[in-house]
This record gives structure tokens, C-alpha cells and sequence, in this order.
């Protein structure tokens, strides 16, 4: 499945477990589900190699956010497009708990979405559609001005027009 | 009025940008009809039974002339020549082609229009108060806090995707005319001991399948911290809102299901961490939005004049629409004129191109160019000179919007129904239009008195009819239409459900039911009751009896 | 609405995809408005034969959601037995304002 990163198609070298897979590979970097995560929690952090987890929508970020920095990637589910659960995890993992490896939207990504996911804090995507390449390059840029103030950095209209009217009374 | 700046105008032309190029793809076969469909919903486009239908969002039903004047050029070039207000106050074309929508969507872009969130689960075009800025009871002008909810709003990256769709609606007023108990979210604007305004927060309400009056979880939240809040509302809605079944997802099933002070301790809960952050409103971000509906230059205006006394003793009907249409204004001299988009045979709600012509021509010559438009389907010239009382009223007679028949028992809601909605059950509007003549009579319908007939021709209830002192809803038996009628709901502060009052009626029996509720009206009703008066004493009982006595 | 009422008699119908219009399957395979050219399947058969034939159509991005609908037969016509399906071949049931009017009626 193609993977995009920072606007350009990358390797993936995050291998998934199954739950009932008996060891990890050595030394690979690995995604596990939350469930063996919390079956597994300190066997699995102990671990000396890149650890990932897999969140469900309905998995408790609350849960997991504590842990959040000893993760090099978290991966969010997309089930269907229309279903926007995994929106709020990513921007409570990334604004309340201050996660800042990798956020991964897995399941079904389309470009029309990435203007919303990236906002919310997703900066890995694996792309459910063989689209062009250049169909996603230009879903990065479809909005030069935002209304709302996400953890991603971006500077909300509001707070660019108390500038404005700063710069005009000075 | 708000005016876009460059940002908002940037924002909506790439947002047209965007569409146009998904209509691309979907018109080369690059997209399937599942994945556009969300994404041409997003922009207000449904695929109704004979056409594409453009839902133009009117946010708190104000508009300039300017912007009418649009409205009517897209009525003839891509459409039949006419449009339908509806009762989310906004506008719907009826016979657009999907390869002239990204077009349209640019005339619109124009004139600081767009079609945006008028469709789809996310949050919808936010209503309020029709005499917003002008009412004599208000407290705060709600259209700076509309403003600032549908900026907030607008592609939301985190609540573009919610269970289902989502209404708000904010009055400024104690008296309640945006049916804010009706709503997913109601605000309703109030002021603490200090004498500060601030809002109650009202959650869970709305129609539909399931007609629910929403439950207040906080009686007074300062200004400041509404966009906070409401992002913890929306955000425990998003993560908990049921996705399993389309008929459950809406809000007020998860506060029915865990409870009004459960839904209170978890929106509370979330609030706390994130209230006073990057959501605050500083004033002066509230000031900036509170120019835009500064009042217009009202002129000094004689408060008794002349011209208008003469022709209301001269004329009757002038004096009957003064009486049913035209109402107090909060500026001395003028007057808030109500135009009814329900002349007698008339389908509800709707307006041709050469009507919305001659509207803004009255709107720039007597109502600073300022327009507004109704949830029951109705238009508002909103600051009229008392001196130009008269032209207005010939201008109006002119069009025909001059029936004095506001509140009255033809001033009646209707869907658009069968005849063009994709859902409906049952038709709507030739039912509205066979009640209204039959009732054309205007010394009747005044003596009647205020009395709401509303018409849904399916259980979705786009015509409010569970909010209708008279509520008919279409059903389909087998194929024939059948209308189930309610008594006794009501849309105000002190909001009502109707109540079943029996069986279904066929097609043809709809206008004599109405008759035969009326009559039992008029024979119960003691000095100065109106219609939903008498209900509220004597019930449905008698109503009943009459109703469905044999002939 | 129904857009199906049982009856033996049956044609296909779907909206065209660029302008949204009604149009009905005919025996050539063409997408038309006038329902007096409709194929009509006599049997159940005949009528998934046709409903295949709108399903590649709407694959291949002419026109959206086909469907079986019942009609009876009326002279060199057919009429759709739901009243919705009369609607969407016949038309609004009421007459709309036209563009230039300023009255209705």
C-alpha cells in the first residue's frame, strides 16, 4: 500500500503483528494493536527497537496518551471515510497529550480528506486508491486560509486579522 | 452586514476551485457515484427526483440586494427561473445540472455566497432570529454569534465527519423565534445577575423521526467561551454519537440514551481542558465581527406619518397588512415589513427571478439594501421608514407579496415533497396550496386568528410539522397518499410536540379535516384564545370527535 | 415513496449523470426522456437483462442509480404504476412560477 510522507510517496518500514503472532521480529520497527498493547504493556515498551500501535475508533486515547512519547508511531483507523471518530483521537494525541512521532491514517484515505487529517495532527498517509500522485500533491494546498486554530501550527484567520488591525492602529 | 475580506474570499474560491475539479473527475468516470456523493453534498448538491438541486446557504437569513439580485440571475441561467426558500433559511434551486454547478458556485463566490456545509454530517448553515438586529425584545444582535460559529464552523477539520448532520441556532432574544429547543445545539442569549449576556445552552433537540425538545446542560455561558464549548459539545458527540444505525446518530439520541446531566458532566468535563486556550474569544476579535451588523444610518423619521395613517383608514386591505405583516422596529420611525411568500394558491417558499428582482429594488430604496429571510418561508424587508409604508405595500402588491396572511392559516410550511424531493412520501405543496385557497378569505383568516398549519411529506420533517399548531405529515400506504395530522405543537419559548389526533386521512379529505379542526376552534374558543390556546385547555378530545364523527 | 410497485411489466430508469435528468433505458440501449420509447420486460428475466444493461451504464459514468420500475401499458405508452414514478416521468403535479412572472396564477 503506498505510503505518503511530507508530500512524496516513501518506503514503509513499519511491519504489522497480528495479535496472535507468537514473537516480534528482532529489532524491526512493528505496529501492534492497542488490545496486545495492553495486554502486553511492559514486555512491549521494554522492547529495543521502533514500537507502533494501531488505535481502533472506539480504543480510549485517554488510555494510551500517557504513553504516548514511548511510541514512534501511532496509527489511526479510517473504517470508512465518513466515519470522523479517528479526527478527535489524532488531535487528543497530538494537542492533550503531546504525542509528536509518527500519526498514521490507515484504512480508507482519500485526497478529499487530507486538508482535514493533517490539520488534526496526521503527517503519514496510506493511500486506499491507486490516484495520481499528483491528485494528493494538489490535496496538500487546497486551503491557503483556516478558520480554526489545531495543533498543527497554522495561523487561524481570526488571529491574522487582529494583526492586520494591530499593523493599521500602529 | 458581514463582508467578506481577503481571507474569505480566497477560502470560497478555492473551495469552488476544489468542487470544480471533483465534477471533473467525476463527469471522466475517475471518481464513482459513492465516492462524489459525499463531496458534491459537502457543497450543497443532492440528486433529487428530476434534477440536481443547489442548496445555497443563507447564513442567518440575511442578505443584501446585491446578493438577491444573484440569486435571481442563477434562477435563469441555470435554472427554471425560480428558487425555494426553505426552513433552514436558505435557498434552493430546483433544475441545476451538475456540469453548471461549479459555475454557479462561482457567480454565487461573487457576490460572498457559497453553497458550503448545506448538506452532508457536518455542521449546517447556522440560523437565527429573522428580526435579528432589529427586534424591540432583543438583548444582543445574534448574527455576530452566528458569524463567529460559522467562520468556526466552515470545513472544520475535526468535525467534517460526525454521525450525522448537525443544527444550530442562536436567538438573541428571550422570546424565542429560531426554534432554539428544536435544534442539535439552541442558544439562547440571556444575561446573569451582573447584567452580562451570555447564552444558555440547550442540546439535543431537534425533529425528524424522533422529535425531541432539547435539554439545557448550562443555564449561562459567557460570550467568551463559546466556541470552546461548543467544541466540546461537538467533540463528545464526534467520539461517542452512535455510527451503527443512520435513524440513531443524531445528538439528541446519545443525550436521550445517556442522559441529560451525563452528556452535561462530559461536555463539562472535556470544556475543562481545553476553555480559556486558542478557542477564547479576546472582544476585540468580537468587535471586529460586531461592526459588520453595526445598525444601518437610520434618518430621523417622524414616528406618526401622515401618508400612512390616510391610507390605513382608507383602505383596508393596506390597514389589514399593517396589521398582520408589518411589525414594530427597535428605531423610532421604522417598522420591520414582513413579506409572505404564501399568496393564495401558491406553492410555500417559492419566488420567481422577476420577484426577487423587484424585492431588491424595494430592499435599495427602502431598507438600506438589506434583506431577510424566515424559517417559516417568508421574507423580511427589515428597516422600513414608517413615511414609506405605503410605496413598500404597493411595491409588494405589485409581486404579490403583499397577502396580510403572517401567522395565519395560510401562512402554512411546506417541504417541497413528492413532487421534487428524492425522500418524500407523500406531496406537500399541492396540499399547502389547496388549504390556502380554501381559506382564501382574508376577513376569515383574521378572524381565525394565528393559527400554524405545517407540512412534511415525509418523516424527516423539513416542514416542522411536529413544531405545527396543525402538523400534517405525509405517509404512503401502498402506494396512495395519506396524511397523519398533529395538534398542538409549537415552535416558541414555550415549545410543544404535537400529539397524533387519529387515524391517517386520504388526499381528499385533508382540506375538509383542516375545516372540521377549525370549526371545533372556533365553536371551543373562548375571548382572545387562539387556536394553540384552546388546544392547550381543551385537548385533542374534542377535535377528535368531530373530526372523525360520521358523516 | 415506493419507486417499485409489484406488476409484471417493468422498465428501467435512472438519472443522467451530467444533468441529472430522467431518462429510461430503450430497446437500442440509449438513454431517453420520453418514456413512450422505454424497453418494457415482460418478464423477470427480460428485466434483469435490462437492469444489467443499466448497471454498466452507470459504471461507465452516464447515468446514476438504475432501477426496475412497474408500469402498466396505455396506448403506445407506459405509465408507472407508483405515483412517484409518475412524477419523475410526467412532472411536477402543480404549475411552477415561471421566471418572468410576477404573480402566480
Amino acid at each position: 500500500m503506498p505510503l505518503l510522507r511530507n508530500g512524496a510517496l516513501s518506503d514503509d518500514e513499519w511491519q504489522r503483528v497480528a495479535d496472535d503472532a507468537a514473537s516480534l521480529p528482532a529489532g524491526a520497527a512493528v505496529i501492534v494493536s492497542f488490545t496486545r498493547f495492553r495486554a502486553e504493556r511492559e514486555t512491549l515498551l521494554a522492547r529495543n527497537a521502533p514500537m507502533g500501535v494501531l488505535l481502533k475508533n472506539i480504543d480510549p486515547v485517554e488510555e494510551l496518551g500517557p504513553d504516548g512519547a514511548r511510541f514512534a508511531l501511532i496509527a489511526l483507523e479510517f473504517p470508512k471515510f465518513s466515519d470522523g471518530r479517528a479526527y478527535s483521537q489524532a488531535r487528543l494525541l497530538r494537542e492533550r497529550y503531546g504525542f509528536t512521532g509518527e500519526l498514521r491514517a490507515t484504512g480508507q484515505v482519500l485526497p478529499d480528506q487530507l486538508h482535514h487529517m493533517r490539520r488534526c495532527g496526521f503527517d503519514a498517509f496510506e493511500l486506499a486508491k491507486g490516484e495520481p500522485l499528483e491528485a494528493w500533491r494538489r490535496a496538500l494546498h487546497t486551503f491557503t486560509a483556516v478558520y480554526q486554530p489545531t495543533g498543527d501550527g497554522r495561523i487561524p484567520v481570526s488571529a491574522l486579522r487582529r494583526r492586520l488591525f494591530a499593523a493599521a492602529a500602529d | 452586514m458581514y463582508r467578506y475580506d481577503e481571507y474569505d474570499h480566497a477560502f470560497v474560491a478555492e473551495r469552488v476551485a476544489q468542487f470544480r475539479d471533483q465534477v471533473r473527475r467525476r463527469l471522466a468516470g475517475e471518481l464513482t457515484e459513492d465516492e462524489f456523493k459525499p463531496l458534491r453534498l459537502q457543497n450543497g448538491l443532492y440528486l433529487q427526483l428530476h434534477a440536481y438541486m443547489l442548496r445555497i446557504a443563507i447564513p442567518y437569513g440575511t442578505l443584501s440586494s446585491k446578493q438577491f439580485r444573484m440569486l435571481a440571475h442563477i434562477a435563469r441561467r441555470y435554472d427554471r427561473g425560480y428558487g425555494h426558500f426553505t426552513t433552514r433559511q436558505n435557498l434552493q434551486f430546483n433544475w441545476i445540472r451538475l456540469e453548471d454547478a461549479p459555475d454557479a458556485l462561482a457567480d454565487l463566490a461573487k457576490v460572498e455566497m457559497h453553497a458550503i456545509q448545506t448538506s452532508g454530517n457536518c455542521i449546517r448553515n447556522v440560523t437565527a432570529d429573522h428580526w435579528a438586529g432589529v427586534a424591540i425584545d432583543e438583548i444582543e444582535d445574534p448574527r455576530i454569534w452566528c458569524e463567529i460559529i460559522r467562520q468556526w464552523s466552515t470545513v472544520h477539520p475535526e468535525f467534517s465527519f460526525l454521525p450525522r448532520k448537525f443544527k444550530i441556532a442562536v436567538t438573541g432574544s428571550p422570546n424565542d423565534r429560531a426554534a432554539v429547543r428544536v435544534h442539535d445545539i439552541g442558544l439562547r442569549m440571556l444575561r446573569d445577575e451582573q447584567g452580562e449576556p451570555g447564552f444558555e445552552v440547550i442540546v439535543g433537540g431537534g425533529l425528524g423521526r424522533t422529535p425531541m425538545i432539547g435539554k439545557t446542560i448550562r443555564a449561562f455561558l459567557p460570550k467568551q467561551d463559546l466556541l470552546s464549548y461548543l467544541e466540546a459539545i461537538m467533540r463528545v458527540y464526534n467520539r461517542y454519537g452512535r455510527r451503527d444505525n443512520i435513524y440513531k446518530a443524531r445528538i439528541k439520541i446519545l443525550v436521550h440514551e445517556i442522559g441529560a446531566e451525563e452528556m452535561r458532566r462530559q461536555v463539562e468535563e472535556e470544556w475543562e481542558q481545553i476553555r480559556g486556550g486558542a478557542l477564547d474569544l479576546p472582544q476585540d476579535v468580537i468587535d471586529g465581527i460586531a461592526r459588520h451588523f453595526a445598525p444601518p444610518p437610520y434618518q430621523v423619521q417622524p414616528v406618526f406619518a401622515p401618508e400612512t395613517e390616510r391610507l390605513r383608514f382608507e383602505d383596508r386591505d393596506f390597514a389589514l397588512w399593517l396589521r398582520s405583516n408589518v411589525v414594530p422596529h427597535r428605531q423610532p420611525g421604522y417598522a420591520i415589513v414582513n413579506l409572505s411568500l404564501k399568496p393564495e394558491g401558491a406553492p410555500p417558499g417559492d419566488s420567481s427571478a422577476a420577484q426577487m428582482d423587484a424585492v431588491a429594488d424595494l430592499a435599495d430604496a427602502y431598507s438600506f439594501g438589506e434583506i431577510r429571510v424566515t424559517h417559516e418561508q417568508n421574507l423580511v424587508l427589515p428597516h422600513v421608514a414608517v413615511a414609506d409604508l405605503p410605496a413598500v405595500w404597493r411595491g409588494l402588491v405589485r409581486i404579490g407579496f403583499a397577502t396580510p396572511n403572517l401567522g395565519l392559516v395560510s401562512d402554512i410550511i411546506a417541504c417541497p415533497g413528492l413532487d421534487y424531493c428524492a425522500l418524500a412520501n407523500a406531496r406537500a405543496i399541492p396540499v399547502a396550496q389547496r388549504i390556502s385557497t380554501r381559506f382564501a378569505d382574508l376577513a376569515r383568516q383574521h378572524d381565525i386568528g394565528e393559527l400554524k398549519i405545517k407540512i412534511s411529506g415525509c418523516i424527516n420533517a423539513c416542514g416542522h410539522h411536529h413544531v405545527g399548531h396543525i402538523g400534517i405529515l405525509g405517509v404512503d400506504k401502498n402506494g396512495t397518499e395519506f396524511y397523519q395530522i398533529t395538534l398542538g405543537g409549537h415552535a416558541g419559548d414555550d415549545v410543544s410536540l404535537g400529539s397524533i389526533v387519529g387515524p391517517a386521512v386520504p388526499a381528499d379529505q385533508v382540506v375538509e379535516a383542516i375545516e372540521s379542526l377549525v370549526d371545533t376552534y372556533l365553536k371551543e374558543r373562548r375571548d382572545g384564545e387562539r387556536f394553540l390556546d384552546t388546544y392547550r385547555r381543551v385537548g385533542t378530545a374534542p377535535f377528535k370527535e368531530r373530526l372523525y364523527a360520521p358523516a | 415513496m415506493a419507486k417499485n410497485l409489484t406488476g409484471t411489466l417493468q422498465i428501467v430508469t435512472a438519472n443522467r449523470l451530467r444533468d441529472g435528468q430522467v431518462v429510461f433505458l430503450t430497446r437500442s440501449g440509449e438513454w431517453t426522456s420520453d418514456i413512450a420509447r422505454a424497453a418494457v420486460a415482460r418478464d423477470e428475466a427480460a428485466a434483469q437483462r435490462l437492469l444489467a444493461i443499466g448497471t454498466v451504464a452507470a459504471a461507465e459514468s452516464r447515468i446514476v442509480e438504475p432501477y426496475l420500475t412497474a408500469v402498466r401499458e396505455d396506448g403506445d405508452s407506459v405509465v408507472p404504476v407508483s405515483l412517484r414514478e409518475r412524477i419523475r416521468a410526467q412532472g411536477l403535479t402543480f404549475a411552477a412560477i415561471s421566471a418572468d412572472a410576477t404573480r402566480y396564477l
